[in-house]
């Protein structure tokens, strides 16, 4: 069954009392920073500029990947009030690797696997209260994963 | 219709717990098949919504860089033993897949 995006979300959303949160409303996926080919390209489309760390933000992740087709990842927040978290591989051909729109009702925890292409720079960013915070790590990756 | 969702989904204390995992080739369009030299096309998901009650509690934007067979895990208050958590998918392609689980 072939389904536009666009009713696909909608569709989610009609179905759910998330008329409460008018935010939701008008979530939509940022195609234009998931076709960024260069991570800077992707701070401004999504941020405006290049995100400033925040010790309230953790990212669990290796520090060396064996197999850059499956990196596991944990990014947490100990803030309130958490709207998103993207995560950006740097080095990546196309570096952002997932944008998560969380709930009024979400802890502020996402874990994902991901794929990395070379080492590289590896940045979580979160939205909360309308601020970003970030945090970033290198990792070095032993077999590339971008054929995968 | 892609393979069904995986889900585990339980509560510990106020906090409800979800582990997903989507059966999906996330052909990053960047492969080449072995046999023909060709480049495979891009097929991956990216969108996913996580609906408790019928309330979307998450939604997740996927690029090609996400895993194959993704595997997703979250989190959130409000939920408890016996209710349940829905998933759905849709990929570039305009295929979907959904799963089910009930929290324990």
């Amino acid at each position: 069954m072939k389904i536009d995006r666009r009713f696909f979300v909608q569709g989610a959303l009609a179905f759910s009392t998330v008329l409460a949160f008018p935010r939701l409303l008008f979530a939509a996926r940022p195609d234009t920073a998931f076709d960024a080919t260069d991570a800077d390209a992707v701070y401004k489309e999504l941020f405006g500029e290049v995100p400033v760390d925040s010790d309230r933000v953790k990212m669990k992740l290796p520090d060396i990947a064996e197999n850059g087709a499956v990196v596991p990842v944990t990014v947490s927040a100990d803030l309130d009030n958490v709207e998103s978290i993207s995560i950006v591989v740097e080095n990546n051909p196309t570096p952002l690797a997932a944008e998560f729109k969380l709930s009024p009702r979400s802890e502020a925890v996402v874990s994902v696997r991901i794929k990395m292409g070379e080492s590289s720079p590896v940045r979580a960013i979160v939205k909360a209260d309308g601020k970003y915070y970030s945090t970033g790590k290198e990792v070095k990756v032993t077999i590339g994963g971008c054929g995968g | 219709m892609g393979k069904p969702i995986k889900i585990r989904a339980r509560v510990k204390g106020d906090i409800a717990e979800v582990k997903a995992l989507m059966p999906h080739d996330m052909e990053s369009g960047r492969r080449r098949d072995v046999e023909t030299d060709e480049i495979v096309p891009a097929h991956y998901i990216t969108d996913v919504v996580a609906e408790h009650n019928g309330e979307v509690v998450l939604t997740a934007y996927w690029g090609t860089a996400v895993s194959k067979n993704p595997y997703l895990a979250f989190s959130f208050k409000g939920a408890v033993a016996g209710d349940t958590i829905k998933i759905r998918w849709l990929d570039n392609f305009g295929d979907n897949s959904e799963g089910e689980a009930v929290f324990k």
